[in-house]
C-alpha cells in the first residue's frame, strides 16, 4: 500500500481566512494541507499525505445543512481518499456540528472511514458520537498536538480495519455500543468487590452507567373523542392465529398489520400472543384483554368513539431493542396519519 | 444455622443394571428411572439419555436443571415443601453428587426453553457444558393444559434429582464445605467493626414458565422475607421458570447461589453477611410498589450498611429492580445490583427498560441481543423443531445445515444475573 491519502474538512477559521465575519463562505478545496493539516501530516510520520483541504464557513454549513455536505461531499470524492478527517474542532459549537455531520456522510455516503475530535461539551459530540468515532480533546487549539497525538493511531486503525478498542483505550467519546467480552472473574464475586469499595467509600467502576432515557411528553388530549378515529397499537404480540409473519417470540425485528374489519370480538383460536415474554394462556383465550377490540366496538356502536381504524398494529416488545421500537413506530405512524387516524391506544403486557 | 456440605466428585455417569454410585462413578439403571418417573400420569413416555462435557451433543428445549443432592444428617429433607415436609432446611449435613446434572428437555411448554450445547462455540456461554447430565426427554400425554405439563416435567427433574442422589447418602465426601449464619443478634455482635451485608435476591414470578417456588410456595404469593443463607443449599427454592432461557435462574443455579457462596467467602474479613432476602418480580404494579416497601423495610430493620441485589430476567423486572434500588439506597444502605442488557443486536441500544441514578454500582452478565452462530453437533436430545420460535430465535433460526443462528439469550445461563459466570459488557 502506497501513502494513505487523507482529505481535511477545517472551517474558515482554522483555513487563516477570517474568523465569524467569513463564517459565510461556501466550500471550497485546495490541493494542499493547511493549518492544523500541517501537525496531522506530521504526525502520520510518512505513512499518510493529506492530498486536499475542504474548507467551508461554519454559518454556511450550519444554515444550510443539506446542501453544504453535498457540495462537501462532492468536494472530497473527487481526491479518492483513504480517510476524511474532520476538525479537530476543539470546543468551537457549530464547528464541531459541521465536522460530525461531515464525517458522518463521508462514511455512510462514500463508504470511506472518518474521524473527528472534539471537547467533550462540544454539541457536535453528542450529536455524532454514536454514528462516528470523536478523540476527545482539549477545549481549545492549544491542544492540537494532543489531538494529533489521539487522532493518528485511532486513524491508521480505522483505515487498515484493526480491531477498535474501547474508549479509554482508544481516546473517543464512548458511542454507548455494548459488547460482551469475558473477565477474569464471575459476576458475583465482581458484586461483593464492588460492594466492598462502595462501602469503604473507594472509588469503584460500575460496569453499566445508567443511561439518559428518552422522555415522551403525551400528546394533548383529544378534544372531540366522539368523532376521533382510534387506532389500536400493542407491544403484547397480538396476532392471527398461527402468528403468519412469524414475529419473533423476543427481540423483534418485525411487526404486524392485522385487518380487523367486521370483526367485533377477538375469540379464542382465531388469535393469539406470538409474546415470548408473558404467560400466554390468558391471552390466547382472549385477545381482547391485550387489545381491547370487543369494548371498542361497543363503544363505536355507543358512539362514545368516533370509529375504530380497520388495521391495528402489532408487535413483540420482549427484549426488543428500542431502536428497533422506533423504526416499526416512524413507519406505520405515517400509514395512520395518512390513513386519518386522530389517536391511538397503545397497550403492552 | 451450620451446614456441611459434602462434596462428592463425580467422574463418570454410565448406564448399568444397578443404581450405584462407587468411586466417583454413578451408575444408573435406566428402566428403573423411567419407571419411577413415569408414575406421573401427565406424561405419556420418558426418555432418559447422558451427555458429557466435550461431546459433539445439543440439548433442547432445556426446561430445567437439577443438581442431585441428599440430606444426611439435621432437619428435613431436600426441596421442602415440594419432595419433603416442610421443615426448615440448611443446617446438619447435606452430599451433593458434584460434577453432574438432571437436565429435563421435551415437547416445548411456551416459547422460552433453552439450548445446551456441550462443545463449540456455545459451550462456552453455558456452564451446563462443564457437567455430565443425565437428560430426561418428557412427553406430555395427549391434550395436557400448559400449566400441568411444566409441573409434570419440574418434578420429573426433582424426582429424578432425589433418586441418584440417595446413592450418596451414606457416602464420606471427597471434600466437605461449611457454612454459617449466626442468629441475626448474635452475628452482630461477632463482627462488630465489619459492614452488616445482606444478599436481596429477586425471584422471578410472572406466571407460566416465569414462577419460582419456596419451600413449595409459589413466591407470586410471598411478601419479601429473610432466609438463612445455607436454606438454599437444601433446595429451598426452586425454579418453574426457563424465559428466556439466559438469564433465569435454573434450579441448580438455586442451590449453588454464586452471590450466597461469594458473600460467604468474605464473611468476616471484609463484611459481615447476615442472611438473604427474598423477594418476587410479580406483573401488577402494587406488587411491584409492596414487595420494594418491603425489601427497603426489612434492610432498613436490620440495620444493614449495604446490600447485593440480583435480578432474575429482565424488561419488566428492571422496575421491580430499579426500585428496590432507589428504595434500599434511599434508607442510606448502599447497594450493588447484578443485572443483564438488551441493547439491542448491534449493542446500540437502550440496555435496561428502567433506571435511576442511585443505581450507580453495577454489575452485569451481558447483552443478551448478541448474535451467536453455533455449528451443527452430531447428536441431538431432545428436538430442533422449536429453534425458530423459541426466545432468542427467529425465522431462519435454523440453518439448512443444520447449524443455528440465535441471539445468546437462547442459551441457558448465557447471562446469568446471580453472578454465576465471568461474562460482562464493556461500552465502546
Amino acid at each position: 500500500m502506497g501513502k494513505i491519502r487523507i482529505v481535511h474538512y477545517i472551517n474558515q477559521f482554522f483555513a487563516g481566512i477570517g474568523g465569524e465575519e467569513m463564517a459565510h463562505i461556501k466550500p471550497e478545496v485546495r490541493e494542499e494541507k493547511i493549518g492544523p493539516g500541517l501537525a496531522l501530516e506530521a504526525g502520520f510520520k510518512g505513512e499518510a499525505e493529506i492530498v486536499a483541504t475542504v474548507i467551508c464557513g461554519d454559518s454556511y454549513f450550519g444554515e444550510n445543512m443539506e446542501e453544504a455536505k453535498v457540495e462537501v461531499l462532492d468536494l472530497i470524492k473527487k481526491y479518492n481518499p483513504d480517510l476524511v478527517i474532520a476538525g479537530p474542532a476543539f470546543n468551537a459549537g457549530r464547528y464541531g456540528v459541521a465536522a460530525g455531520g461531515v464525517a458522518e456522510a463521508v462514511q455512510q455516503e462514500l463508504g470511506i472511514p472518518a474521524i473527528t475530535g472534539m471537547y467533550i461539551e462540544n454539541p457536535g459530540a453528542d450529536m455524532y458520537k454514536k454514528s462516528v468515532y470523536i478523540v476527545e480533546t482539549k477545549n481549545s487549539a492549544a491542544g492540537m498536538k494532543d489531538a494529533v497525538d489521539k487522532i493518528v493511531p485511532l486513524a491508521l486503525k480505522l483505515v487498515k480495519g484493526e480491531e477498535i478498542g474501547s474508549p479509554a483505550e482508544e481516546h473517543y467519546h464512548a458511542r454507548g455500543i455494548r459488547k460482551n467480552y469475558f473477565t477474569d472473574k464471575r459476576g458475583s464475586a465482581r458484586a461483593v468487590d464492588m460492594l466492598i469499595k462502595k462501602l469503604n467509600n473507594e472509588p469503584f467502576e460500575t460496569e453499566f452507567p445508567m443511561p439518559d432515557f428518552d422522555k415522551v411528553d403525551p400528546n394533548p388530549a383529544v378534544k372531540d373523542i366522539t368523532k376521533a378515529k382510534i387506532a389500536i397499537v400493542t407491544s403484547g404480540g397480538i396476532v392471527p392465529h398461527g402468528n403468519p409473519d412469524h414475529i419473533e417470540s423476543s427481540s423483534a425485528q418485525r411487526y404486524g398489520k392485522y385487518d380487523i374489519e367486521g370483526v367485533m370480538d377477538l375469540v379464542e383460536g382465531e388469535w393469539e400472543t406470538a409474546h415470548g415474554g408473558h404467560d400466554p394462556i390468558y391471552a390466547n383465550q382472549d385477545a381482547d384483554r391485550v387489545i381491547p377490540v370487543d369494548v371498542l366496538r361497543d363503544l363505536e356502536k355507543e358512539g362514545k368513539i368516533g370509529s375504530l381504524h380497520r388495521y391495528f398494529y402489532s408487535t413483540v416488545g420482549n427484549g426488543t431493542a428500542v431502536s428497533n421500537s422506533k423504526k416499526f413506530a416512524e413507519e406505520f405512524s405515517k400509514e395512520l396519519v395518512a390513513d386519518g387516524v386522530n389517536a391511538v391506544i397503545l397497550t403492552s403486557t | 444455622m451450620r451446614l456441611e456440605l459434602g462434596l462428592v466428585l463425580i467422574k463418570d455417569v454410565q448406564f448399568s443394571d444397578t443404581t450405584k454410585l462407587e468411586n466417583g462413578v454413578l451408575t444408573v439403571n435406566k428402566e428403573e428411572l423411567i419407571k419411577l418417573i413415569s408414575e406421573d400420569e401427565h406424561l405419556a413416555s420418558v426418555e432418559v439419555d447422558i451427555a458429557k462435557p466435550g461431546e459433539s451433543v445439543r440439548i433442547t428445549p432445556v426446561k430445567d436443571v437439577v443438581e442431585p443432592r441428599v440430606k444426611v444428617e439435621g432437619p428435613g429433607g431436600i426441596f421442602p415443601g415440594i419432595l419433603s415436609k416442610v421443615d426448615i432446611v440448611g443446617s446438619g449435613k447435606t452430599n451433593v453428587l458434584k460434577g453432574m446434572t438432571v437436565m429435563t428437555t421435551g415437547k416445548i411448554v411456551g416459547f422460552q426453553e433453552g439450548i445446551i450445547d456441550m462443545k463449540g462455540p456455545g459451550a462456552d456461554f453455558t456452564p451446563f457444558s462443564k457437567t455430565i447430565n443425565l437428560v430426561l426427554k418428557c412427553a406430555p400425554v395427549e391434550g395436557l393444559k400448559q400449566h400441568d405439563h411444566e409441573k409434570a416435567v419440574r418434578f420429573a427433574g426433582f424426582k429424578a434429582a432425589a433418586y441418584l442422589a440417595e446413592t450418596a447418602k451414606s457416602l464420606t465426601p471427597d471434600t466437605v464445605e461449611v457454612f454459617q449464619t449466626d442468629p441475626f443478634l448474635e452475628g452482630i455482635k461477632k463482627y462488630p467493626n465489619l459492614p452488616k451485608v445482606a444478599y436481596v435476591q429477586m425471584l422471578q414470578t410472572q406466571g407460566l414458565l416465569h414462577d419460582t417456588y419456596v419451600y413449595g410456595v409459589d413466591a407470586k404469593q410471598i411478601v419479601p422475607t429473610i432466609l438463612y443463607p445455607t436454606e438454599i443449599m437444601d433446595g429451598a427454592i426452586v425454579s418453574g421458570n426457563c424465559v428466556s432461557a439466559c438469564d433465569k435462574n435454573t434450579s441448580y443455579h438455586q442451590m449453588n447461589n454464586p452471590a450466597v457462596h461469594d458473600l460467604y467467602a468474605a464473611h468476616g474479613k471484609t463484611l459481615n453477611f447476615v442472611g438473604t432476602i427474598i423477594t418476587n418480580e410479580n406483573v401488577y404494579l402494587a406488587d411491584k410498589e409492596r414487595s420494594s416497601n418491603w425489601t427497603a423495610k426489612l434492610a432498613e430493620y436490620f440495620g444493614l450498611d449495604g446490600v447485593i441485589i440480583s435480578q432474575e430476567g429482565f424488561g419488566n423486572p428492571d422496575t421491580d429492580l430499579i426500585m428496590n434500588t432507589r428504595k434500599i439506597e434511599e434508607k442510606g444502605i448502599k447497594t450493588v445490583i447484578i443485572t443483564d442488557e438488551y441493547a439491542g443486536r448491534d449493542g446500540a441500544s437502550q440496555s435496561l427498560a428502567d433506571a435511576h441514578p442511585s443505581a450507580n454500582a453495577v454489575v452485569t452478565g451481558g447483552n443478551a441481543n448478541e448474535i451467536i452462530h453455533l455449528p451443527k453437533l452430531d447428536k441431538v436430545i431432545g428436538t430442533l423443531d422449536y429453534i425458530d420460535i423459541i426466545a432468542g430465535g427467529f425465522g431462519g433460526s435454523l440453518n439448512e445445515d443444520g447449524s443455528i443462528t440465535v441471539e445468546l439469550q437462547a442459551i441457558t445461563g448465557a447471562t446469568n444475573e446471580i453472578g454465576f459466570n465471568k461474562m460482562s459488557a464493556k461500552g465502546y
